[in-house]
């Protein structure tokens, strides 16, 4: 990375975090759970940077650690996502009577 | 492709994920579009996933594609054998393996520049970058290993609290200072580390340090949250999870995981915060303060009770927007606010939207027998629209939202199920039973009999706290607006 490039890091850094200030601000007390599970979902967007590690071949230690690493992303976003389908669905389910 | 071409094809899924991930995470905290939004951020998800496959091209794929299936199956295994009521305890499992695959990079990245090689040099040496920028990516290694201990830890802890019976919080005694030296040493060795540590024994241990002191304030992190309050803890933590994942992301000079570590580490505390609020707590009181510095200024009958949740008028309009059945249960405190004009005015605008309203009359509401009809009359609400406690208990099991307007003791469950309350036997209204509970009271106060309500503390309850005409003014202004008009 050049000084360059980190410079534009920052910028993107810098205007993400607003973003995502903005993104959660009224929740309907209905949909806390479902909101909590869909972001934790969204916390394994480490999976891009897992990959990058698994793909490493100067070093099998590295590339294993790289692939419990993208175990353990997969992980949080197929449970996530899957859990945050259900949670939604039971809801939906249960407006219907 | 030139790899240049092929690069700035990525950043430009990535970004289109990034605005896939912002309209899905919009969608997600609406009760009509939540399902797609959950979809939505599945797929700006898997556009990601298979923009890095893109740019990683034909390389060995086995390590990959055992963790992606490995990871995935035991995901999906997860998720579908939780019972959507008990969901907290799996999603803050996911939390914590969400932090600690950033940390795994993090490692695998000094394993690569560092631990292998074995030649002296500091991280940022080792990794051949000038100056500042090695500074940086040096730094951005060490939080994203203790943060991603942390959240992994936490995560733990969070998971074996949901899952206890008891589930109380516990006190880390001089939690404030426990707190303050793990996070100050956790910051101290990330300095180290990303500056003067030059050998690769010692980068070893720092690293070693940095899980560890990440995983013990992790711990000590979660352990004062109460059974109700895991939810802001979860929200905490996805906050680690995504801050480690956005730095390793700067080890990188990844733009799509910069920007989505960040968005989703903003957003999340500010779930936290929001969680927290509902509850009347602050982050900070939880961690670094004690918990009865909360209640102090607090009057004693709001002492009385614990994990009560309130919220604010816009979040219970979403609720009612979506709502098809709707019982408003009236008391004394309608009476005296004269709020029956009011609650006529938003039973017309919830019945526009097609919503059925209907009133449920308890004999003993108000000040006398008959008190309600009286004054629901008054505000020509048809008789029709008013039901007896008889004909309406059966109901409110298929009721969408029950909004309680100063009633207290009448719809007090302790009278079915507390042998010792003096309400015991008194038939009430079964407003507990509605899916969700709106109650609009000034403050906790006990009613006419003096007597903790154990409805207000109920998973689906919300107290709304403010005078009654003021708070159905602006719901129904609110429902009105569509939910723009309103600021508050």
């Amino acid at each position: 990375m050049t000084t360059g490039a980190l410079l534009i890091a920052a910028y993107i850094l810098a205007l993400a975090i607003f973003v995502g200030l903005e993104l959660i601000n009224k929740v309907p007390p209905t949909l806390h759970t479902p909101v909590l599970s869909g972001t934790t979902a969204a916390s394994g967007i480490a999976v891009i940077g897992s990959l990058y590690a698994a793909q490493n071949t100067q070093s099998t230690l590295a590339a294993v650690l790289g692939a419990a690493a993208v175990a353990c992303a997969a992980f949080t976003l197929v449970g996530g996502f899957v859990l945050t389908g259900r949670l939604l669905g039971s809801k939906q389910k249960e407006s219907r009577g | 492709m030139k790899p240049e071409v092929l690069r700035g094809l990525v950043d430009l899924a990535y970004l289109a994920s990034a605005l896939i991930f912002v309209g899905g995470l919009k969608r997600l905290t609406k009760l009509r579009t939540a399902r797609s939004g959950n979809l939505w951020t599945a797929a700006a998800m898997l556009l990601a996933v298979v923009a890095t496959l893109a740019e990683l091209g034909t390389i060995d794929y086995q390590w990959i594609a055992g963790g992606l299936l490995l990871g995935s199956v035991a995901g999906a295994l997860l998720a579908l054998g939780t019972k959507p009521q008990s969901a907290l305890g799996p999603v803050a499992l996911l939390a914590g393996f969400g932090g600690v695959a950033s940390a795994l990079v993090a490692v695998s990245a000094v394993v690569v520049a560092v631990v292998e090689p074995g030649l002296p040099g500091t991280v940022a040496q080792r990794i051949g970058l000038p100056g500042a920028t090695g500074v940086v990516v040096a730094s951005a290694l060490a939080l994203a290993t203790w943060l991603g201990a942390m959240a992994l830890l936490g995560g733990v802890v969070a998971f074996a609290k949901i899952q206890a019976t008891a589930g109380k919080s516990i006190d880390v005694p001089a939690r404030g200072i426990v707190n303050s030296v793990l996070l100050a040493a956790a910051l101290a060795i990330s300095v180290a580390f990303a500056t003067v540590v030059d050998t690769p024994e010692a980068v070893t241990l720092a690293l070693a340090l940095l899980g560890a002191a990440g995983a013990l304030l992790g711990a000590a992190l979660v352990l004062p949250f109460g059974k109700k309050e895991m939810p802001a803890a979860i929200a905490l933590l996805n906050g680690f999870s995504a801050s480690a994942a956005c730095v390793v992301g700067m080890t990188l000079d990844n733009a799509g995981l910069i920007a989505g570590g960040a968005m989703f580490a903003a957003a999340s505390f500010v779930h936290a915060t929001l969680l927290l609020d509902a509850m009347n707590r602050s982050v900070a009181s939880v961690v670094f303060g004690s918990p009865s510095a909360d209640a102090a200024g607090a009057d004693a009958e709001s002492r009385a009770y614990k994990d009560v949740r309130s919220c604010g008028v816009e979040e219970a309009a979403m609720v009612l927007e979506e709502a098809k059945s709707v019982v408003v249960v009236p008391g004394y405190g309608l009476a005296v606010a004269q709020a029956q004009n009011a609650a006529r005015e938003l039973s017309l605008q919830l019945e526009k939207r097609g919503i059925k309203v209907r009133y449920a009359v308890h004999p003993f509401s108000g000040r006398m027998p008959g008190h309600m009809n009286v004054l629901l009359s008054e505000a020509d609400i048809p008789y029709e629209k008013l039901v007896e406690l008889e004909a309406v208990n059966p109901a409110f099991g298929e009721t969408d939202v029950a909004i309680v307007i100063g009633a207290n003791d009448v719809v007090n469950p302790a009278a079915e199920r507390d042998p010792e309350s003096p309400l015991y036997g008194v038939p009430i209204l079964q407003a507990y039973k509605a899916r969700s509970v709106f109650v609009i009271k000034r403050s906790l106060r006990a009613g006419h009999e003096g007597v903790k309500n154990p409805l207000f503390e109920a998973e689906n309850a919300m107290m709304i706290y403010g005078d009654a005409k003021k708070v159905l003014q602006s719901l129904t202004s609110e429902l009105k607006g569509g939910g723009m008009s309103h600021a508050a």
